[in-house]
């Protein structure tokens, strides 16, 4: 009896358990990526206004957003690792497949950024009072360049998947070979996602910097620090929401030209349609196929698509009959409410973000600084709203690429190790979900309390020599 | 050369350099409880690699992916075959890494010894590991016709339990003693006074015990797969651990560390020596066995990941290198601080 049962554990859906460990720790993973790449750049903008100006309450913005900064970085680094492992833990056909192509930029990921980032990030934390004031200035630059970089070989990575270039299919071994690694870097998908991405992080670190000050001016406490960190959020956030705006609609534009299944399917589109317009909701029938209620905008979509009022958007059920003659029989379409709901929600919420700022851009113009106290708690209770939206926005880019893993190459089903057993992928599923609920709560906790503490009253209270240690 | 060679060697390199590096990491944490007499000490003992855990930590991930670009084939085997393995690996260097930077951040003893226990058994657990990982590629896994693992299906523990045979444990208890006295013997380097004194004491015992462990281990290695080159590597490994600790007793510390990197740096080589050209001969038949030629990645793209080598390596090492030159100095109980962080 006990050990048929273990014979049933050890047919679990392997591919099941292992897209669900897929989504648990790169969204995890993705809930420290933002902060890092924005927050770091706001560090290193403080510390050099620091630097030129001198005043002592950009070191202390300086050191107390590091801090912030730092509580955050550290569980990137180390669910960092976990990303890399999995592709050859759970996907090793996957792996075989592509890796003469997708291992490159990740290979180069870690040898021009990950190595930078991670020593210019010790220098920066321990170098204090070992390096030059500029040196020590120039450790998280050279950090934010790290983190950058490294944002645009994952994002080349990823743009392979959904629209892959450069490559030639190796029928003998069985798998696409690079031939053009240029054209990989410069895939018109990675090319646009990846300001998208880096717009739309730094709106995520300057809506909490914008939080944070709310939090302190709403006390009354460290007014003149604060006003010059809100001022810098505030900024930041609008110019981040414009360049997000900007990226994300040229990136639909990509989307449309790649992969026209994903556009449909994030409107529901079922019939090809000229004029096609945008719904903001829509109340359908269960199975997604009738729709009973819904608020558009004319022409909105086809403009989206195509730039034109008039632009004909392909509907899913002409690209499905394409795809099957294409690719054979098979199920084309992702799950259409999920497309659906997370992109309208990822939209949504972005703006909703940069209403905030632009609100209180408004209300803190000229020489009236204080905002009224209802803006400082919809500042601080609207911080979460651009990480939910990348997070959303991300399960939107890879939800809406299946059934495939790799764009008209290879199926996501088809890419799971055949070695590895359902209960192996299970004990590691529930020992990550485990593990990262507990760090959830304590990260959150020590990132709470470094956020109320506020920045120290002196910033460089004791003798140089003791700020050798960081630990 | 062709390029699969030279990507065999970049692969050691980066694999030499994570041991040597993260390997001093490894045993600075197990030291922590033993070396320690109060707070300020385990202080002291954690900012001696504060500034460098995560650089060093990062080899591995380079290491990765470097074995992801030059042999997709070997990458795709290895990780999905030691499955279980790795994800302790991977929960213990999660662990590890998140007690370092949060220990800090509260005040009472008990969030400060939770966070020790995490960093101890984080820095233990993947010491013996990665010996029984490499010890099993060298002796040889259960590969079949599509280089998948065999037999490797059993109920609840997958291939863990394959793993621990005597070869591979006896692995895992060198790695674990040798990176447990590298990581003491860097701690003498680095620290002062009574401190200093206690790393050294149990380097001697620790090294003596890892000596004798890695002597039976590279026997074992050398009679297995018998070559010139294999015995001249593993003799410097035991030639230069013994030296380190003369010297350890010498109180020559910076000799005794330098030796120490040479052993590391040849007792790892010894791994790859052994196996080349294979990269995981399989125990099922010699025909199933991934090899530099059909584990590696096409012409093309190991052309281009030589340039990218060949550019950032040696960048690489010169500015890590340089940040080690600037946290040079010891640590010492004076500059812990009384309160706060």
């Amino acid at each position: 009896m006990f050990s048929n049962s273990l014979v049933i554990l050890n047919e679990l859906d392997t591919l099941s358990l292992a897209r669900w460990q897929f989504g648990l720790t790169t969204i995890y993973h993705f809930l420290f990526v933002p902060l890092t790449i924005g927050m770091v750049l706001l560090v290193a903008i403080l510390q050099t206004a620091w630097v030129r100006t001198g005043k002592e309450k950009y070191l202390k913005l300086t050191k107390f957003f590091g801090k912030i900064f730092l509580i955050n970085f550290a569980m990137g680094v180390v669910t960092g690792i976990v990303q890399e492992f999995q592709f050859g833990m759970n996907w090793s056909d996957y792996s075989r497949f592509v890796g003469d192509v997708f291992g490159a930029p990740l290979a180069m990921e870690g040898l021009l950024a990950f190595f930078f980032e991670a020593t210019f990030i010790g220098l920066w934390i321990f170098g204090w009072d070992k390096l030059s004031k500029g040196l020590h200035l120039a450790t998280i630059w050279m950090t934010s360049f790290g983190v950058v970089l490294s944002a645009y070989f994952i994002l080349a990575a990823n743009a392979f998947m959904q629209n892959p270039v450069g490559f030639t299919i190796n029928e003998a071994k069985e798998r696409a070979e690079l031939t053009d690694i240029f054209a990989v870097l410069t895939n018109v998908v990675a090319v646009n996602q990846f300001p998208h991405t880096i717009f739309a992080s730094l709106m995520f670190a300057s809506a909490l910097m914008i939080a944070v000050s709310a939090y302190h001016l709403k006390r009354g406490q460290f007014e003149s620090e604060m006003r010059s960190s809100m001022k810098l959020g505030l900024w930041t956030s609008v110019v981040a929401s414009a360049g997000t705006v900007i990226s994300g609609d040229s990136l639909g534009i990509a989307m449309v030209n790649t992969q026209p299944m994903k556009m449909a399917a994030a409107e529901a589109l079922y019939e090809t349609t000229k004029e096609a317009s945008f719904s903001i909701f829509t109340i359908g029938s269960l199975d997604g196929t009738q729709e009973l209620f819904s608020v558009r905008i004319p022409y909105l979509l086809s403009f989206l698509s195509t730039h034109t009022l008039d632009g004909e958007v392909e509907g899913i059920n002409d690209l499905q009959a394409q795809y099957e003659v294409l690719y054979g029989a098979g199920e084309y379409a992702p799950v259409i409410w999920l497309t659906y709901w997370s992109f309208r929600l990822m939209i949504g919420m972005g703006m909703i973000s940069t209403l905030v700022a632009l609100m209180g851009l408004w209300l803190t113009r000229k020489k009236a600084p204080e905002a009224p106290k209802w803006f400082y708690n919809t500042a601080i209770w609207a911080a979460p709203l651009p990480l939910l939206a990348m997070s959303i926005g991300w399960i939107f880019t890879e939800m809406g690429r299946q059934p495939w893993v790799v764009f008209s190459l290879m199926k996501t089903a088809d890419g799971v190790s055949p070695g590895v057993t359902g209960i192996e992928i299970l004990v590691s599923l529930i020992g990550f979900t485990l593990i990262y609920g507990v760090l959830a709560v304590v990260e959150f906790k020590i990132l709470l309390e470094a956020i109320r503490k506020g920045p120290a009253e002196e910033a460089e209270p004791q003798p140089a020599s003791k700020m050798a240690v960081a630990y | 050369m062709e390029l699969n060679q030279v990507w065999f060697v970049i692969v050691a390199f980066m694999f030499v350099g994570y041991f040597v590096l993260d390997g001093f990491d490894f045993g600075v944490g197990m030291a922590l409880p033993f070396v320690s007499k109060d707070e300020t000490d385990r202080r002291v003992v954690i900012n001696t690699i504060g500034p460098v855990w995560d650089l060093n930590e990062t080899w591995v991930i380079v290491a990765g992916a470097s074995l992801f670009a030059a042999f997709p084939e070997w990458y795709a085997s290895l990780f999905s075959g030691f499955y279980l393995a790795l994800f302790l690996l991977l929960a213990s260097l999660i662990a590890r890494g998140v007690a370092f930077e949060y220990r800090g951040k509260g005040d009472s003893t008990r969030w400060k010894s939770t966070f020790d226990w995490m960093i101890i058994l984080g820095s233990a657990l993947p010491a013996l590991l990665w010996g029984v990982a490499f010890a099993n590629i060298v002796q040889g896994v259960p590969l079949n016709e599509d280089h998948i693992f065999q037999g490797y299906d059993i109920p609840l523990v997958g291939g863990l339990l394959v793993l621990l045979n005597p070869y591979g444990l006896l692995g895992g208890l060198v790695t674990l003693t040798l990176f447990f006295t590298h990581g003491l013997i860097f701690l003498t380097l680095k620290t002062e006074g009574e401190l200093k004194e206690r790393a050294r004491a149990l380097a001697s015992k620790v090294g003596a015990l890892a000596t004798l462990l890695a002597a039976v281990f590279l026997a074992w290695t050398v009679a297995n797969d018998f070559s010139v080159e294999l015995l001249a590597v593993s003799t410097v490994a035991a030639v230069t651990l013994v030296s380190a600790l003369v010297l350890n007793l010498a109180r020559r510390e910076g000799l005794s560390f330098g030796l120490m990197v040479v052993t590391i740096i040849a007792a790892i080589s010894s791994l790859f020596v052994a196996l080349f050209p294979n990269v995981m001969p399989s125990t099922i038949d010699q025909a199933f066995s991934l090899t530099i030629e059909n584990a590696s990645s096409s012409q093309y793209t190991l052309e281009v990941m030589t340039w990218v080598g060949v550019f950032m390596i040696p960048l690489v090492v010169a500015y890590q290198s340089w940040t080690y030159w600037v946290f040079r100095k010891r640590i010492t109980r004076e500059q812990i601080p009384t309160h706060g962080h």
